[in-house]
């Protein structure tokens, strides 16, 4: 394998005017979403689908970030980080189901002819415990896993299937009625978070800067990592592990945490995608899903932090611009872009604009 | 074929006084091992003074690999004991714990982090709290970094101290993993064919860097070359089908009739 030049130094050597590239981009998307402010006639303004479209890719970006930080950095492959982020969304959905149902049972749970509340909602109706969940649901499940599989030393392609079997059969359980979170329909029909309308512009613009927040703490979160000897040791891990181990440190502890840490980002963004696309069901922890978010790593380059979320912005830019633009072929588009970036730019987009600057 | 006699005996060398003394670094008392019924290695007992310089020769499939996995904890052997420093028992230890114990091991293959620069090797492997904790907060003092500039003098890599590790050549590679492993500050280091794919004069500074090395460390070395271990150990083991054939000096061993017959396959 020649992933030789894989290297830290995008991150290490990272000039002054990325920097300042950086900054600028993060007060643009704080200040975009008071756009939805200005009347609809206004050239500037921006309907609230769009604020809804930008801001469920920034959820996405988060995703690609947290899979960059465990599959570009410690060498694991994860394909089912799309049931960490439907974790986080579900425990969200709890709360915003406890919130449109009022005193009452959710809809669905009514429709089953439910008479009471299963234990696991228990205080869901509290924004701090379903805060709480959000990060102990994804972040527990992670955890053990993550024990399990690397004390078994269980690496590879066999971490990947195994990921890729946990998220399918966590699907499938979810998607049965009996499970407690809707079925297949999972939860819908939200009315308010904290007491404001979800679908207010105005909590709309929240939940989009909330998500900028998310997005840049994990960004800086995964630098601060990366240029640690932290980071230099999950390197280390993916490039060689048993010397690692001759050198006396044990990759288990290193590999849990980045991956219990990764699962939290990925729970948090699904948190935040929820109530700003409105709906959660077991589709969004289909293993498609997750292989799509390691296309978005790919496509933007491992290993480099930032070039996963720009790859998670360009796909999923390109997709919805596709399936406005030709519906007919969008799916033929997408799948040249891949082709074209696995052939052309081996180190992803990120490695097409290192090029330029060397 | 026919060995050339071993006329040229090993040079004194400073250090080569302190490794007279005989307490066992590590001794191995009957360690067997075997892969479905191949037996690796057979009641095979050692012992490697505090201080030795060790080399370790055998055909191929004597066991040689075998034995360095057993030491480090990588194969657990179906019976006997390997004792370390008098005191611990390495059989019922993890290779995390016996690399913190202060046992080194450099591979066949060398095996360094490619994606990282010269000096972050050195950097992750030195001695120091290998915690996860500890590397999540870690900084380099400024001792520490003085240690890792004057390993890289010694192995002659300071022209490269910035540079992935990656794109060293073979040789200082190898070079490199040998710094990874004194770093380590280990007591005994094992070393599998550390000269192998060395130009001559890399061969000769890697001899000269070893004899240094004897006297403050203990030194195992598993190698192919005759030269080389004619230039640098005065105590040799032959191991043949996972037993120690012969043990003395390489004049001693050369002599030894199953030797010979082992090494012409008579």
């Amino acid at each position: 394998m020649s992933q030789q030049p894989l290297t830290l130094t995008g991150v290490q050597k990272a000039p002054r005017a990325a920097l300042i590239l950086g900054i600028l981009a993060f007060i643009a998307l704080i200040i975009l979403p008071l756009l939805a402010l200005l009347p609809p006639e206004h050239p500037l303004a921006m309907s609230t689908y769009t604020l809804t479209l930008v801001g469920k890719i920034l959820c996405y970006a988060v995703v690609a970030i947290a899979l960059d930080l465990v599959w570009g950095y410690a060498g694991l492959l994860s394909l089912g980080h799309g049931l960490f982020f439907a974790l986080g969304g579900y425990a969200m959905g709890m709360y915003l189901m406890r919130q449109a149902a009022g005193d009452g049972l959710p809809g669905f749970m009514s429709f089953l002819s439910w008479s009471e509340l299963p234990w696991y909602w228990a205080g869901t109706q509290h924004f701090a415990w379903a805060l709480c969940l959000i990060i102990l649901a994804p972040g527990l499940l992670a955890l053990i896993f993550g024990y399990f599989s690397f004390r078994s030393k269980i690496k590879g392609v066999y971490f990947s299937i195994m990921t890729q079997a946990l998220t399918y059969a966590a699907m499938l359980l979810f998607f049965r009625n009996e499970t407690g979170f809707g079925g297949n329909n999972g939860f819908t029909g939200f009315t308010t978070i904290l007491g404001a309308s979800v679908t207010a512009t105005a909590t709309r613009i929240g939940l989009f800067m909330a998500t900028v927040v998310l997005l840049a703490v994990s960004l800086l979160l995964g630098f601060s990592l990366a240029r640690s000897k932290f980071g230099r040791v999950l390197t280390a891990v993916r490039d060689a592990e048993n010397r690692l181990i001759f050198c006396g440190y044990d990759p288990k502890g290193f590999k849990l945490f980045v991956w219990t840490l990764s699962a939290v980002l990925c729970g948090l963004a699904g948190a935040l995608y929820v109530p700003q696309v409105g709906i959660i069901n077991p589709g969004e922890m289909s293993p498609t899903n997750s292989i799509e978010a390691a296309i978005w790593v790919a496509l933007g380059g491992r290993g480099t932090l930032i070039g996963p979320l720009l790859g998670a912005g360009i796909v999923n830019g390109a997709k919805s611009w596709f399936t406005m633009a030709m519906p007919e072929y969008w799916q033929l588009f997408l799948g040249l872009m891949f082709i074209v970036v696995t052939l052309l730019l081996p180190q992803g987009v990120i490695g097409l604009l290192r090029k330029r600057r060397a | 074929m026919e060995f050339s006699p071993p006329d040229m005996l090993t040079q004194r060398y400073p250090a080569d006084i302190r490794r007279r003394q005989r307490d066992p670094v590590l001794s191995l008392e009957k360690i067997n091992v075997s892969f479905d019924g191949f037996h690796a290695l057979t009641d095979l007992s050692l012992e490697i003074g505090v201080g030795e310089l060790r080399c370790v020769i055998g055909p191929n499939g004597a066991g040689k690999t075998t034995l360095m996995d057993v030491i480090t904890g990588k194969t657990r052997p179906q019976s006997g004991r390997a004792i370390y420093d008098q005191r611990t028992d390495l059989t019922r230890m993890t290779p995390v714990e016996i690399a913190q114990a202060g046992i080194g091991r450099k591979f066949q293959k060398p095996t360094v982090f490619e994606a990282l620069t010269v000096f972050e090797n050195l950097e992750l492997a030195q001695k120091t709290n290998k915690s996860v904790w500890a590397c999540l907060r870690g900084k380099l003092s400024m001792e520490q970094r003085d240690r890792i500039d004057d390993m890289l003098a010694t192995l002659r890599l300071s022209q490269q101290r910035q540079r992935p590790a990656g794109l060293l050549s073979h040789g200082q590679k190898q070079f490199l993993e040998i710094g990874m492993l004194l770093v380590q500050e280990p007591h005994l280091l094992l070393l599998d064919e550390p000269a192998a794919g060395m130009t001559d004069a890399e061969t000769a500074y890697t001899a000269e860097l070893f004899r240094s090395l004897a006297g403050k460390h203990s030194l195992m070395v598993v190698e192919h070359d005759m030269g080389f271990v004619e230039t640098i150990a005065d105590h040799v083991t032959v191991l043949h089908q996972g037993q120690v054939l012969a043990e003395g000096s390489l004049k001693e061993v050369q002599a030894n009739e199953q030797v010979i017959d082992v090494y012409l396959g008579r």
